[in-house]
């Protein structure tokens, strides 16, 4: 019986890390510092940390709230708003990139308006980082709610005989105290909008320094440079093993 | 009041985020409206055969026109449609069969006087040249166990595999069995002719269904070897290239197409095996 289990467990181990080594071991070390000077990598490397980037502060900026009511105020329907918060992680993202088009594009059910105003969303940088905000800002939203809640009310409630104003308290004990968990929210929030793919390309499209972030780059630079393809995959596998180290650190703090 | 660390960081996150906002809008205006005389930006919609050749065009074109910038949005045929057809932007669009083509126009996204037939490309079975499928003629394709690509219906590379094999369907020396065998043995079908070659660069397959262009492009040439598709089931690949009607630089945009359409634009496109019309 401790025999099977340590077969599962290893065969699974093996499953999961084997295809991840495999990147490492069919590019060349020279072929790697060699992309690094390939626009393609380099350009999408850029773009998708400054995309991410700004969806971490578009989702921090306005999740913040959101979770901080939600754990805070019991009001009628609040349910139902949690549920509609979550969609985005249940629904497929190439189902959320049509979507996004559906209702952003430039004959789009919003977008349409926009677009008479001289607005255009789709197909555009910002295209990008919308895709990305609506895909991963459940990732932080649900875990600053948990955080938020797990902050000890009576703390706050002495800080506010203490005579601290609300945005003081806010500032000053809630947020440290839920730090740990807002920073690791943050962080997988920063890790899904890395890999996004299917809503990007639907919604923002495919070209090279405006829209092309790493996910995309691999997929198209795969047709006809495998090189560059596996190295923007070992950069990204390198990141995202960074995010995991980073979680665990903060959640540990 | 001292600012916290967290407070410092959602600052830097909000400022970082509304610079990216401001530059994600300006970036779609400035490549929509023509800021000078000297520096204009065109988009070019490209079929995934052209990537080699107008990726060079391209390159030729800007270095003969210093300040103008051609950018290439690369994939199938009906993928860009599709985007012109939700609202992306662009000047100029190069497709790989008429039938897209001919829809945009009807459509009303195309500047029909400025379209031309501008190359012409025949099918072609491509092989990995290791030959893992130890394929030596087109009956092969029909044996049980062939690992087949093709594109998807829409693409139009699937599009015209399919009227090749529609072609030999009606020849009693292959028949509609044939047909049916080598539907069977498709693995996949491929959104673009770019993503076939990968798979067959890379021996994921035995055979594919490309484009004579693609087996004779300087980049694959010795990676892949063909299978000849006789000229009686084959057929002519029409590429038109056309003015979209919302370009912002429609006069760059003909001057482009009219480059493509010269001896130096033929010279490269026959070097990446296309026939120049």
């Amino acid at each position: 019986m401790a025999l099977g289990a340590s077969l599962l467990f290893g065969g699974f181990l093996l499953f999961i890390t084997v295809p991840v080594v495999s990147l490492f071991l069919r590019i060349s070390p020279e072929a790697f510092i060699a992309s690094l000077s390939n626009p393609v990598v380099t350009d999408a490397l850029t773009l998708s940390l400054a995309t991410a980037g700004a969806c971490v502060g578009i989702v921090v900026l306005c999740g913040t709230p959101i979770s901080y009511i939600n754990a805070r105020t019991a009001y009628r329907g609040r349910d139902i708003i949690d549920t509609l918060i979550d969609i985005p992680v249940i629904l497929p993202p190439a189902v959320a990139g049509l979507a996004l088009l559906m209702a952003f594009g430039r004959y789009g059910i919003l977008g349409s308006y926009l677009s008479i105003c001289g607005i255009e969303v789709a197909y555009t940088t910002l295209a990008v980082v919308l895709a990305q905000v609506f895909v991963s800002s459940p990732f932080y939203i649900r875990q600053a709610r948990a955080s938020f809640e797990a902050v000890d009310r009576s703390l706050e409630d002495a800080a506010r005989t203490l005579g601290a104003s609300p945005f003081r308290t806010f500032t000053r004990i809630t947020m440290p105290l839920a730090a740990g968990g807002l920073v690791s929210g943050a962080v997988m929030t920063f890790a899904r909008a890395l890999g996004e793919f299917g809503a990007t390309i639907m919604f923002a499209g495919n070209i090279q320094g405006r829209t092309q972030t790493m996910p995309l780059a691999i997929y198209t630079a795969m047709q006809g440079d495998l090189d560059a393809s596996l190295a923007l995959a070992v950069i990204l596998v390198i990141i995202s093993f960074g995010v995991i180290t980073g979680v665990r650190y903060a959640v540990r703090r | 009041m001292k600012m916290g660390r967290y407070t410092t960081a959602l600052i830097a996150c909000m400022v970082i985020g509304a610079f990216l906002l401001v530059a994600g809008c300006t970036s779609t205006s400035q490549s929509t409206t023509s800021a000078t005389e000297e520096e204009k930006t065109i988009t070019v919609f490209t079929a995934g055969s052209l990537k080699g050749a107008f990726t060079d065009m391209a390159a030729a074109y800007e270095e003969q026109h210093s300040g103008t910038k051609v950018i290439l949005n690369i994939d199938g045929t009906q993928a860009l449609r599709t985007q012109v057809e939700q609202g992306a932007r662009g000047d100029v669009f190069a497709s790989a069969n008429l039938k897209h083509m001919i829809a945009l126009m009807g459509e009303g996204f195309i500047d029909n006087a400025t379209v031309v037939d501008f190359v012409e490309n025949r099918v072609t079975v491509a092989l990995p040249a290791s030959n893992p499928g130890n394929i030596t003629e087109l009956s092969d394709l029909a044996k049980a166990g062939t690992k087949v690509l093709i594109g998807t219906p829409e693409v139009p590379i699937g599009n015209y595999a399919r009227q090749v094999l529609d072609k030999m369907a009606e020849d009693t020396a292959y028949g509609q069995t044939y047909e049916d065998a080598v539907m069977a043995n498709v693995i996949s079908e491929e959104t673009n002719v770019n993503n076939i070659i990968a798979k067959l660069l890379i021996g994921e397959a035995d055979a594919g269904f490309t484009y004579t262009s693609d087996v004779v492009t300087p980049a694959y040439a010795d990676q892949l070897t063909t299978i000849t598709i006789p000229d009686e089931y084959n057929v002519v690949a029409q590429y038109p290239i056309g003015v979209l009607n919302e370009s912002a630089n429609p006069d760059t945009a003909e001057d482009f197409i009219t480059f493509v359409r010269s001896e130096q634009g033929g010279e490269i496109l026959q070097r990446y095996g296309f026939s120049p019309v």
